[in-house]
């Protein structure tokens, strides 16, 4: 092809270019890959001044040994399993609704509310985390007339003989971090959505389907990418969030990413801080696993927000 | 689709978004109208010491917080208007900083609210063009390379981004802390020794450039994304008319992006003016706060376990009026785009 051609570069800046990726790959993994040295080595070799020393210092997995077992790292990592898992499932079920309903209306209301959610979505979490936090604190208080209601109170005095208490439950912050999710999560599903053409519920509801049946028949056997991509941010969210889940949860009931602050504030001895790395380590590696498996769907992801708009 | 079976499918939702954003928004604009202050009584006490022949008494008044019955100091919640707000902006400070004998600038910076504002804009502003130059950059660079290459490269560069802010924060610091490798590398450069965390401005150096690393593949993911449909045919017909590869740059491949580097520069500004995690993972409350990490520090509860409520909610409500006030031109324009797209 004698078109193409003309595209090719001019070694000189074929070179540039590459120069030029080869110092961003560096920048781009080198914390990673000093770091995860750094909580290999014993405290005397990993802060060295000696770089030699973090590189080819004996190995040690002592450090890990001491994060999760002696100090119990795998109640955080449970607590956040559980809190992430609850976010992406509700977040999906919720999101996907709406985000199909926002999709195939082209009503006046829709278009508000998409605007409406895009604000919601700049607004700063420490906004809405102290909107939450008195009511949490109270809540005992508050719901107690809810539990000495005749009827309704009998009802949830089966579930527990006192009003709960809302700090510290994960439960509560699932539902904080999937409504302070919903704004992305509409506008993503429903730039998948928009993907979907509609004259494929249309056939369906020709059919004598309702929207309902349309939806769960025709729609969801293809709307799994868009699920996949729009859970794995959802995923992100919930598992990266730091200012909600150090605010509302107790030490208890704490999260990994907050969890980390245990090893930071007691730097004491050198192998405290090794103990943080290897901590922050561990938090990292599920994340590692995950782009590798789903790099085509955050790929997308990031995209479909911007190209359809 | 009717407006009934619309509301049906988007009612959870909405009721999520309600209960949850709507809400709280409400309370937090109360709640900065209001103080719980706790009640002071003036008690009398009369202090009596073994003297000779009579004793020695001294009568002194004290204001003692007054206890309710549960033994606890009780409080009430009075509204008090702009108050807090006012203790938080300090007016008064500021008009004494800039009359005569004044120290200008330099005093404001030393009033929390105003030393955390100016940090978030300045954050905010110096990383937002470094993100979408370095973006734009990476993104013409991978798609130039040979397909076989693009694989890896694309992986590697999405690392940073997936990091959990807080982590890839301390992750940076941890490189630059005490002995760290990138500080023995400056000290090798400049020939000198150097401390990045005894001053200010080097911390916040520091937390752009990991801004910087942290955000970039989002920008290049979007733009590699757009350069992908690029149409090719423009592009052929611009090397036939003799465009240099900066002319088609400049007048076909730009413009083509142009409406992507408004929707990244919109989403890098709502979340780099929610500048939060870095100052935790650099612990660089000392020097450099941000306005959510002011109004952080309100809700963490202090040594008597009281957390400033009402100085939380004035702050927060100070700080969505910046982010309102900084979005609104390019959410306008989102507004219009979506309207003529209809």
């Amino acid at each position: 092809m004698s078109e193409t051609r003309a595209f090719r570069q001019p070694p000189a800046l074929k070179l540039l270019v590459w120069v030029f990726l080869a110092i961003w790959l560096v920048i781009a993994i080198f914390p990673f890959f000093w770091v995860g040295l750094m909580s290999v080595r014993a405290p005397v070799d990993a802060l060295s001044a000696d770089p030699l020393r973090v590189l080819a210092g004996p190995t040690t997995f002592e450090h890990y040994r001491e994060v999760w077992v002696t100090h119990g790292f795998w109640r955080n990592f449970l607590n956040s399993i559980m809190v992430t898992a609850g976010v992406v499932t509700i977040s999906l079920t919720v999101g996907t609704l709406a985000g199909y309903g926002l999709a195939r209306s082209g009503s006046n209301l829709a278009f508000w509310l998409l605007i409406i959610a895009l604000v919601f979505r700049a607004l700063p979490h420490s906004v809405l985390v102290t909107g939450y936090l008195p009511p949490f604190l109270a809540s005992r208080d508050l719901l107690l007339p809810l539990w000495e209601m005749p009827v309704v109170g009998s009802i949830l005095k089966l579930f527990s003989a006192n009003p709960p208490s809302l700090y510290g439950q994960p439960w509560a912050i699932i539902l904080v971090l999937v409504a302070i999710n919903q704004p992305f999560t509409i506008w993503m599903m429903r730039a998948f959505f928009q993907n979907i053409p509609s004259e494929l519920d249309e056939a369906a509801r020709v059919d004598g389907c309702t929207h309902l049946e349309a939806f769960v028949r025709v729609i969801m056997p293809v709307m799994w990418p868009g699920v996949i991509t729009t859970g794995l941010f959802s995923f992100l969210l919930a598992y990266n969030d730091y200012l909600v889940t150090a605010l509302l949860l107790d030490t208890q009931s704490q999260t990994m990413v907050p969890g980390i602050s245990q090893f930071l504030n007691r730097d004491t001895k050198a192998s405290d801080q090794i103990e943080a790395i290897a901590a922050a380590v561990s938090i990292t590696a599920p994340l590692f696993v995950l782009v590798l498996v789903f790099q085509r769907q955050i790929v997308s992801g990031l995209t479909a927000g911007a190209v359809k708009g | 689709m009717k407006t009934r079976t619309f509301l049906a499918f988007v009612a959870p939702s909405l009721l999520m978004m309600l209960v949850f954003i709507a809400t709280p928004l409400v309370s937090v604009f109360l709640q900065s109208f209001y103080e719980k202050r706790t009640v002071f009584q003036q008690v009398t006490v009369e202090n009596c010491t073994p003297g000779f022949l009579t004793q020695t008494c001294t009568k002194e008044t004290r204001s003692v917080p007054k206890l309710g019955p549960d033994g606890k100091p009780e409080t009430v919640t009075s509204f008090v208007g702009l108050d807090v707000y006012r203790r938080l902006i300090e007016p008064t400070k500021i008009a004494a900083a800039f009359s005569p004998g004044g120290g200008g600038w330099a005093d404001i910076a030393k009033i929390d609210f105003w030393k955390a504002l100016r940090f978030t804009l300045t954050f905010t502003l110096i990383t937002l063009p470094l993100v979408v130059g370095l973006g734009l950059a990476i993104a013409l660079a991978v798609n130039s390379i040979s397909k076989m290459w693009r694989g890896p490269v694309i992986f590697a560069t999405l690392l940073p981004f997936i990091i959990t802010p807080v982590i890839g924060a301390l992750s940076i610091r941890w490189l630059f802390l005490g002995d760290g490798i990138l500080t023995r590398l400056i000290e090798w450069a400049i020939s000198r020794d150097v401390s990045m965390f005894a001053q200010g401005w080097t911390i916040e150096v520091m937390m752009i450039i990991y801004k910087v690393w942290h955000v970039v593949p989002f920008a290049f993911v979007v733009f590699y994304a757009a350069l992908q449909t690029l149409d090719r045919d423009t592009l052929e017909s611009a090397i036939v008319d003799g465009a240099s590869r900066l002319e088609r740059l400049r007048y076909v491949v730009l413009p083509h992006l142009q409406p992507l580097i408004l929707f990244v520069a919109l989403i890098h500004l709502m979340d780099s003016y929610r500048v939060f995690d870095e100052v935790v993972g650099f612990s660089s409350q000392a020097h450099v706060i941000s306005l959510q990490y002011l109004t952080y520090s309100f809700l963490t509860p202090d040594e008597t376990g009281n957390r400033a409520i009402a100085r939380a909610s004035a702050s927060s409500m100070l700080t969505m009026v910046g982010i309102v006030i900084l979005l609104t031109p390019l959410l306008l324009r989102t507004w219009r785009d979506q309207r003529s797209k209809r």
